[in-house]
């Protein structure tokens, strides 16, 4: 079972405790974009075989929304993080540089 | 060379010679260096397919390339659920063109795919389900499709096994399917592999797509394991590894791939001979042939590719279903595995051309693909062949979610289905 530990309440959660919010730091298309824009914003995912940063709420507990980044090939978890950010931070991407040296980076 | 034919004639030669005349169902050759159609994906649609290419268009010089083996992925990891009681029009119509060849496949293909039209019975536990049911009959009545909304008393005269009268979510009525049912998923891998393979087609197994190549913005050729493979033309084929399949060709599809888990039980006498698919609840059942209950649930929701799934997802579908079917409590299951489904938004595949050139998709099958195998292959072989989308499969374009034309199975289904 995967186990997260909430960073705002920092209990180690089972996913039975989670609900998933699918892929975090999406930024929201503004009114006057374009259907690129928009469809990029609403539909276009990125469904990496491999690192992902997802959003995942403790929704069994303190209630509260935060980050994950995790491997979606072993299910390994990198670390979780405030979801009050635009990107991950630098821990975490250093924590994942560490466990896989290919890996291309956040974009 | 072509393959002998299966018959009772050969059953009854064999059998006089100690089964000693049957020869391999497909060829195994090495890749050629050049096709004219390269398909990435040796599952139920990709084969299917190939082999419409061949049949309907005449396009034989084609090769279907595996990374495993052939019907590995999510053709051998279903539950073999055949229906085409869809609420949109676009749905309907492919799902109810694959039911219909499902009838003759095994007469098109000579291979027996053991489809079984044993009836497809959906449960309305809600009335919102009710409603939601009955506005479906309407549609496929519309639509040419055979359903009919059925009361409490013929689901239990249908099904004896049902408690209709369950604690928590009574059975209210269902959506019946009667020309719905199941088929043997290797055999329809397998009777497609080996109509291919007599066509002259190469299935090449084991042979892992590493890079798509692309000149002047139109489609080259694949880089394998096994080499180089140029092609004129390229179909995706992938299901959940769509993603990346689309990534080495430089766009992006919109969907996401999760983890969708089935199990069977111990086989059993015969007790329950039609499908039943429970989606409030969440769970679906049948009898296998050998006696299993095979059953299904919902899909994980988070993004995976490890072909394993969570195990409380099991435990929910199987709580659902022992209130559903009392006298399945102390069956022991026998074995539990997982595939990897590509989800779209709106819950309905995409049979598309791409930004690519000459490059094609058929994907976002997510949790219902294999009734959809025969169809699906039907529409995609006629895009690629003509370059442009026939009727079937016009409206499930990629750029559908950017111009707003679902076809929302979501909200028709409530459900993975």
């Amino acid at each position: 079972m995967l186990t997260l530990t909430c960073p705002c309440c920092n209990i180690a959660c089972d996913e039975t405790e989670l609900h998933p919010g699918g892929q975090a730091h999406v930024s929201r298309a503004g009114p006057d974009s374009g259907d690129d824009a928009f469809e990029q914003y609403l539909f276009l995912r990125k469904n990496p075989r491999g690192v992902h940063f997802e959003r995942w709420r403790h929704a069994m507990g303190c209630g509260k929304w935060f980050h994950a980044a995790r491997c979606t090939v072993t299910l390994e978890v990198f670390g979780t993080y405030s979801a009050q950010t635009l990107e991950p931070p630098q821990d975490i991407l250093d924590a994942i540089a560490a466990r896989r040296p290919d890996w291309q980076g956040f974009a | 060379m072509p393959l002998k034919r299966y018959s009772v004639f050969a059953v009854a030669r064999e059998a006089l010679r100690f089964h000693t005349g049957w020869e391999r169902a497909w060829r195994s050759p090495e890749p050629k260096k050049k096709y004219d159609v390269v398909i990435v994906g040796a599952g139920g649609h990709g084969l299917a397919t190939a082999y419409w290419l061949g049949k309907n268009h005449g396009i034989r010089n084609v090769a279907v390339i595996e990374k495993g083996w052939l019907g590995g992925g999510n053709t051998g990891r279903n539950t073999t659920i055949i229906r085409s009681n869809y609420l949109q029009d676009p749905s309907a119509a492919i799902y109810e063109k694959s039911r219909s060849l499902y009838e003759t496949m095994s007469q098109d293909v000579n291979y027996n795919i053991m489809f079984s039209p044993r009836g497809v019975m959906m449960l309305a536990q809600t009335q919102h389900e009710v409603r939601g049911f009955q506005r479906t009959a309407h549609a496929n009545a519309l639509q040419g499709v055979a359903t009919e909304y059925v009361g409490p008393d013929r689901v239990k005269e249908l099904c004896p096994i049902i408690n209709i009268d369950g604690p928590r979510y009574p059975v209210l009525g269902a959506l019946w399917q009667a020309r719905g049912g199941t088929a043997r998923h290797d055999a329809v891998a397998w009777g497609y592999a080996r109509a291919c393979s007599d066509m002259g087609m190469d299935i090449i197994q084991q042979c892992e797509v590493t890079a798509i190549r692309r000149e002047n913005g139109k489609v080259a050729g694949v880089s394998t394991t096994k080499g180089e493979i140029d092609c004129a033309k390229l179909g995706i084929v992938v299901a959940g590894h769509s993603g990346v399949l689309a990534e080495m060709a430089g766009f992006r599809l919109p969907l996401e791939s999760v983890a969708l888990q089935a199990l069977v039980s111990e086989p059993i006498k015969p007790c329950m001979d039609v499908v039943v698919m429970a989606n409030t609840v969440h769970g679906y059942m049948s009898q296998s042939d050998k006696g299993e209950m095979v059953i299904g649930g919902g899909a994980d929701g988070y993004n995976n590719y490890t072909q394993r799934g969570s195990f409380h997802h099991i435990e929910e579908t199987v709580r659902a279903l022992i209130e559903t079917f009392p006298m399945i409590s102390r069956l022991k299951m026998l074995r539990q595995w997982g595939g990897i489904v590509d989800m779209t938004g709106d819950r309905s595949p995409i049979i598309s051309k791409t930004p690519l050139e000459n490059c094609f998709v058929n994907c976002g099958w997510g949790t219902g693909g294999f009734k959809a195998i025969p169809g699906s292959g039907w529409a995609m072989a006629e895009l690629m062949a003509q370059g442009e989308p026939g009727p079937l499969a016009a409206a499930f374009t990629m750029n559908r979610f950017r111009e707003g034309r679902f076809i929302d199975e979501s909200v028709a289904a409530g459900v993975a289905h």
